[in-house]
């Protein structure tokens, strides 16, 4: 098996402010706004290098995404900041119109997605995200694992002329992804070989499926790992590829699994290839209050709950 | 095209384009557009200093953000008579596979609109964010919107309104269609907004009102008054008194043409008090 080692944890959050300064360095078009959330979101390198290139916009999501689309027709390319929660659910049909069915190059870079945000819970704790921004035309959806990834996302979606979501997190998570990383928007990584079954997991479920695949490996059982980092336009072919040779699949997000990365997957394996699968991800449920480690036990989303559905799955081949 | 009588030509062929778009597929927004039909000759033909042709970033131009979608009709007119796309193609306005849908969009390519409209309350923050860019830009040109009144309703706007003064956005122009009425009524019976010029005023902005919002001259020095404010600290709102369905009696002093198509006799009536100008498409 290949071995991942973590460089020492980190927060994706703190990979994207760190891709974020890169970008103020290199890209003179790139412009940030953020909604009363800078510490949050590790933008304050950012703004002390740009101060001309950062809009505070106050606690007004509605507004920032119209101002962001707007920074657009003049050549801008936007990175809004704030939570999740407030990138989407909250500002649903301004995206919608002004940003994705307006065709705007704006980049929606969004924390404390999921979970694992912990403490102030479920208010905060969006679960529906992934759903709500892969069903609008156009809209790339960006799910990196890591510290490095993340930066690397964050700097590659600047090259990319179009809508982008780029959810990250709150946590310190093991960073194990190569600091000098390209990143390929819709390409999946294989992390790791294996024949009994295929495990796809994407953003802090990736460190997690590479324990679970080890767990397995002592267990007799052979997992294919996929970080699948762009939801959308999903590698379909990684996935396909690898359940014609494992013929079982676990999906494994921190997301509902209505709507999630494990939805997008079953539907391209039911129009090519029905295929067994097992969902990690929430089950139609809002969070909670609670440390990180024991929501991600509590609701499911570890190594423990993918060792669990991979070996459930194999049956059913 | 610069003269207060040809711009009266004009604006006698936009609400026959007008009338014409919305009779011909039974739907679209006659009232607001006919009462805006002497602003957008006025802000097109008068007031904007516009590049040839048209690009998405209207770098070294002005450029025009429309809030309140539905009145498609009369922008799609008079960007078609300002030469932005074949004046024939108001032909397919509302039609499969057209390029003027009901509420504009950039999504089908029709040159001169900037940004997807129809969902209110959004327009003035991208006309905000379009101005901070032409800030960056060091472009010295203004950005221009329209809202209508009912939208704001819409507390979207009232982020705009806040941020826009805040952040001394003072190469914006939003003028604000003030025909008093919405879909379902009058506005002060929908829901009352009480002073609207006190309202901008107390958010920093400096406010002109015109009384005569459907009279060229009126319309055209406050444009031009507006635009000499510009570059103070403060955006500059205009609040434009305008009359709902004007050029059309029996579509004035009534909220009902809001988004209602006139029969084929009424079409007749309506034209007949509006005769050619510049040639019906």
């Amino acid at each position: 098996m290949k071995e991942y080692i973590n460089q020492g944890s980190q927060d994706t959050r703190s990979g994207f402010g760190a891709g974020l300064t890169e970008l103020g360095r290199t890209n003179p078009n790139v412009v940030a706004l953020c909604a009363d959330l800078i510490g949050s979101l590790k933008m304050d390198q950012f703004i002390e290098e740009n101060p001309d290139r950062f809009f505070q916009i106050g606690i007004a999501e509605a507004n920032m995404m119209g101002i962001a689309a707007g920074l657009t027709i003049g050549g801008k390319i936007p990175f809004t900041g704030t939570f999740a929660n407030f990138s989407t659910g909250r500002v649903y049909d301004q995206i919608r119109q002004s940003i994705a069915y307006s065709g705007k190059n704006v980049k929606i870079c969004a924390s404390h997605a999921g979970v694992t945000l912990g403490e102030d819970g479920a208010t905060h704790q969006i679960l529906e995200d992934i759903g709500l921004m892969k069903m609008l035309p156009g809209m790339v959806v960006i799910n990196p694992c890591d510290f490095n990834q993340t930066k690397a996302a964050t700097m590659a979606i600047a090259d990319y002329d179009g809508p982008v979501y780029l959810r990250f997190g709150r946590p310190k998570v093991a960073n194990f992804t190569p600091a000098d990383q390209s990143f390929e928007i819709g390409k999946g990584l294989l992390l790791q070989e294996g024949s009994d079954v295929t495990i796809v997991a994407t953003g802090h479920l990736v460190w997690e499926a590479l324990e679970a695949a080890k767990t397995l490996n002592e267990k007799g059982i052979s997992a294919e790992v996929i970080n699948i980092h762009t939801i959308k336009p999903l590698d379909n072919d990684i996935i396909l590829k690898s359940v014609a040779k494992t013929g079982a699949i676990v999906t494994a997000e921190e997301h509902n699994f209505l709507g999630g990365l494990g939805e997008s997957v079953a539907r391209v394996l039911a129009e090519n290839t029905p295929t067994p699968q097992e969902f990690i991800a929430t089950k139609d449920t809002f969070g909670e209050s609670g440390t990180p480690a024991q929501l991600m036990d509590k609701y499911g989303l570890n190594a423990k709950a993918i060792v669990a559905a991979s070996e459930k799955i194999i049956q059913r081949k | 095209m610069s003269t207060t009588h040809s711009s009266q030509d004009i604006v006698t062929q936009v609400r026959r384009d007008i009338l014409r778009m919305v009779h011909k597929v039974n739907s679209g927004h006659p009232g607001g557009s006919l009462g805006c039909a002497e602003f957008f000759v006025s802000l097109y033909n008068e007031i904007m200093e516009l590049k040839e042709g048209f690009d998405m970033d209207g770098i070294n131009e002005d450029v025009f953000f429309l809030s309140n979608g539905h009145i498609s009709p009369v922008f799609y007119s008079v960007l078609a008579r300002r030469g932005y796309f074949p004046v024939e193609e108001l032909n397919t306005f509302r039609l499969i596979d057209s390029r003027l849908q009901g509420h504009p969009t950039t999504h089908e390519g029709l040159p001169g609109i900037r940004i997807a409209s129809g969902s209110l309350g959004q327009g003035l923050s991208v006309a905000i964010g379009a101005a901070q860019a032409k800030k960056l830009n060091k472009d010295s040109h203004m950005v221009y919107a329209l809202m209508g009144d009912g939208e704001l309703q819409e507390g979207q706007n009232w982020e705009a309104i806040m941020y826009a003064a805040a952040k001394k956005v003072d190469n914006l122009i939003a003028t604000v269609d003030l025909n008093g009425k919405q879909i379902d009524g009058s506005t002060d019976k929908v829901l009352p907004m009480g002073s609207v010029e006190g309202k901008f005023k107390a958010f920093g902005w400096e406010v002109l009102t015109v009384e005569e919002g459907n009279d060229l001259t009126a319309i055209g020095n406050a444009l031009r008054e507006a635009k000499s404010m510009s570059g103070n600290g403060k955006p500059i709102c205009i609040l434009l008194k305008t009359e709902m369905g004007n050029g059309v009696d029996f579509m004035m002093h009534t909220h009902a043409w809001h988004g209602k198509a006139p029969n084929d006799e009424q079409l007749e009536s309506a034209l007949a008090q509006n005769p050619e100008t510049l040639g019906d498409y």
